[in-house]
């Protein structure tokens, strides 16, 4: 049988769109809506509690895998997508799709050791 | 080697906004580019809270401005969408069958219910020093 990479992709599609859905509507929420409008405590997201977070090693792994999986499910949707917008398939739409994911995996990577190696 | 000429029938751009169903579809996949833009909203937060206190204060402060508000606000409420939809279609998608009697699609459902309740709840109450 011809091996592909879709079992793998998709599975972290789906991981990612269930994910993202059980999450991230609070996230956005806490840090988007409720700490700006002045609705909830800014002290949920001080420079203090936010790094004493992401220094502990959980805290750093859940953040790294909610981040890093709804990347990929947002860039794999977004690239199936372009078809239905009238945008061909491609290298190019391929790079900018799964290359921003990359790149935004990379960040995630790099300033999360800084804030380790502080 | 295809040698024929294919008749490619031209679509309309905005085919997407000639049915109800259609556009719930386009709201759908577009929620997931709001996703991703709100991730990297994170990273940059991340970024700049590598960079130290004053840097990362001056991202909280960015945030309070009134287009932050807007998009945050829009990707919200996409995300519900997303979440919803989502939550939908997953009898289609996961098929449970417990020993050969298939698992009701609404129980599959009310279980995503729950587990979003219980997520975003436990979200809340870790953010508020809860945990």
């Amino acid at each position: 049988m011809a091996k592909s990479n879709k079992p793998a992709i998709w599975a972290l599609f789906a991981g990612g769109g269930t994910l993202s859905a059980l999450v991230a509507p609070m996230m956005i929420f806490i840090t988007g809506i409720g700490i700006p409008m002045g609705w909830l405590s800014a002290d949920m997201m001080s420079y203090q509690r936010v790094l004493a977070f992401l220094q502990h090693p959980l805290g750093a792994l859940v953040f790294f895998i909610v981040v890093f999986l709804s990347l990929w499910h947002a860039a794999h949707r977004l690239y199936v997508s372009l078809h239905d917008l009238g945008i061909p398939k491609g290298i190019l739409p391929r790079l900018i799709c799964y290359g921003g994911a990359a790149v935004g995996t990379l960040m995630a990577i790099v300033y999360l050791l800084r804030v380790w190696l502080f | 080697m295809n040698h024929r000429k294919e008749y490619l029938r031209k679509h309309s751009k905005t085919w997407w906004l000639s049915k109800s169903f259609y556009t719930r579809y386009m709201l759908r996949e577009v929620s997931s580019f709001f996703i991703g833009v709100y991730m990297f909203v994170v990273l940059v937060g991340l970024m700049r809270l590598s960079e130290g206190e004053a840097a990362y204060n001056a991202f909280l402060l960015a945030l309070q401005g009134p287009w932050s508000i807007l998009f945050h606000i829009t990707a919200f409420l996409l995300i519900c969408f997303h979440a919803i939809s989502w939550f939908n279609v997953t009898p289609q998608a996961m098929p449970l069958y417990l020993g050969d009697k298939p698992v009701p699609g609404a129980f599959i459902i009310g279980a995503h219910y729950a587990a979003w309740f219980v997520a975003s709840a436990v979200v809340f109450l870790f953010a508020a020093g809860g945990v």
